[in-house]
């Protein structure tokens, strides 16, 4: 059952002069949740955005090294990275709902997924919000501005949008961080549900949380992979000093 | 020492208070002379009648019919433009010689003095393009006047679009062209739709654009068509003030469409903030 989904090899980022991930070598595995640890600035989030190539947008961004997705290499000059994103859903550490309706900001991105016959767009929106557990709170006011929900709800909303088109993968950038506990636990607790159907990358730096849902944990610093493995050992007898002292809390 | 800090203080406290009180009466002594001057000949007939006995009676009607058309038609003829050149700058534009070019010349099309404008529309549009004068030309010239503006507050508004937005809507597999057009603009729409009234209201007042272009010190009936001269409040107020024989009849009526148009203007504005405001909370 433990299919590879993703394979990252030998990956090197450089943003302009700055060599940011250094010969990162990392598999992520089909259905289970794959957490990204490290302290701030070690390149966790630059990592996850490799692997959707949203870190082409930023200026002066440079990759070398390959990542596969069922073993086709995303860098290959005839991949166009838009079909890329369509395959791969993001989600932000801010929730980042469009300043549109709860119905459309969901919509947009069957749109963009080339999907515009009504009672079908009308029957994934309710799937993904009741997968996301949004339906019951918003089925009466799908209408209203999406930032009038909370900032939990916007994150979930975000879900949602990102999941409305099956994308293969998920990623997430630190989505719980600016969120209370209880709309935490509601994120942790939907991420869980959802990893039967996706592959899920997500980028902490709530050790307790990466502990708490994912199946295998990626410890980086400044831009090296130190330790890679199942969750449960990584956290209870890491192989690496630098791990252990990272979670333990002795620095971070 | 401390006695000398204090008192210090205070007079700077003082100084700034009393400049920017001086600053601000500025616009409602305009404001209350204007008014003083003008509100005796403002009345319902002086808005919706015409002009009788050379400009000496009667109402200022197609002047301010006029005013409306010429406004409104040359920020529409710009719009298109300013707003491409905006989308151009914010979101494809890299910071290289072309962009800061482009930037150069339209900050200096800015400044251009609006007579310099009336004279290039007076030789671009009705000469050598054969439109002759009338409120095509004028528009056209208008339009050209008001291009940096327009160009200035959208760029702006698409610029203070959170990156957020654009983050999602390519993290969603979007190109940019359907993110450009379906979240970024869409998201400006309250500022350049605030930029758009605010020009409306600045080309309303101007003069010398419309001088040597189409503006004409009367006509009979109201202009309908974009090939006909037009009356204007400005122009108007600049007509009664240096031309006739009868000032004493005629001081009146120039501070009356003053006070029309300042009033226009003053609306117009109110209505720019309103937009503004109300969308604004709804972003928040």
């Amino acid at each position: 059952m433990n299919t590879v989904k993703v394979k990252i090899e030998n990956l090197n980022v450089y943003f302009k002069e700055i060599h940011v991930l250094k010969k990162v070598s990392l598999p992520i595995l089909k259905n289970h949740i794959t957490a990204i640890i490290g302290p701030s600035g070690c390149g966790k989030s630059t990592l996850l955005r490799s692997i959707n190539r949203m870190i082409e947008l930023s200026d002066g961004a440079r990759v070398e090294g390959k990542i596969l997705l069922d073993g086709k290499n995303i860098y290959n000059k005839d991949v166009d990275p838009i079909t890329i994103r369509k395959k791969i859903g993001m989600v932000f550490q801010k929730p980042n709902p469009f300043p549109k309706s709860i119905y459309d900001n969901i919509a947009y991105a069957l749109k963009v997924h080339g999907i515009k016959d009504r009672s079908t767009m009308d029957e994934k929106i309710n799937d993904a919000l009741k997968q996301t557990g949004l339906w019951k709170e918003v089925q009466h006011r799908l209408k209203e501005n999406a930032l009038s929900l909370s900032g939990g709800q916007q994150q979930r909303l975000c879900i949602a949008r990102a999941i409305v088109s099956t994308p293969e993968v998920l990623l997430l950038d630190e989505p719980t961080s600016a969120l209370d506990p209880l709309a935490t636990f509601k994120i942790e607790d939907l991420l869980v549900r959802l990893k039967e159907k996706y592959t899920i990358v997500i980028v902490t730096h709530n050790m307790q949380q990466a502990a708490r849902i994912s199946d295998y944990t990626a410890f980086l610093y400044m831009g090296r992979l130190i330790e890679f493995g199942e969750t449960k050992k990584i956290f209870t007898n890491p192989e690496e000093k630098l791990t252990e002292d990272y979670i333990t809390g002795r620095f971070g | 020492m401390r006695r000398f800090h204090h008192l210090k203080d205070k007079f700077y406290i003082f100084t700034v208070s009393i400049l920017t009180l001086i600053s601000i009466s500025a616009l409602f002594i305009i404001l209350y002379f204007v008014f003083r001057k003008g509100a005796s000949v403002l009345s319902m007939d002086f808005l919706f009648r015409f002009p009788r006995n050379g400009m000496t009676e009667g109402g200022i009607l197609p002047a301010i019919v006029g005013t409306f058309i010429v406004s409104i038609l040359s920020v529409t003829i710009a719009l298109p433009f300013g707003l491409m050149v905006a989308i151009y700058l914010s979101e494809y534009a890299k910071d290289n010689h072309l962009s800061s070019f482009i930037r150069v010349s339209i900050n200096n099309l800015a400044g251009t003095p609006s007579i310099i404008f009336g004279l290039f529309g007076l030789y671009f549009f009705v000469n050598y393009l054969g439109f002759g004068s009338n409120i095509l030309s004028s528009s056209l010239t208008l339009a050209i006047l008001i291009l940096p503006f327009i160009v200035r507050t959208s760029e702006e508004s698409l610029r203070n679009v959170p990156s957020s937005y654009r983050e999602a809507s390519y993290a969603l597999g979007a190109d940019k062209s359907t993110t450009i057009l379906k979240i970024v603009l869409p998201s400006a729409i309250p500022g350049i739709l605030t930029g758009i009234i605010l020009s409306v209201g600045r080309v309303a007042g101007e003069t010398a654009p419309i001088l040597f272009t189409g503006a004409t010190f009367f006509i009979k009936g109201l202009p309908l068509s974009p090939f006909s001269e037009f009356m204007a409040l400005p122009y108007h107020i600049y007509a009664l003030m240096t031309e006739g024989t009868q000032p004493d009849r005629q001081v009146p009526i120039a501070y009356g469409s003053a006070l029309v148009l300042i009033i226009l203007v003053l609306l117009i504005n109110i209505l720019a903030i309103y937009i503004r405001n109300k969308k604004r909370v709804k972003i928040e």
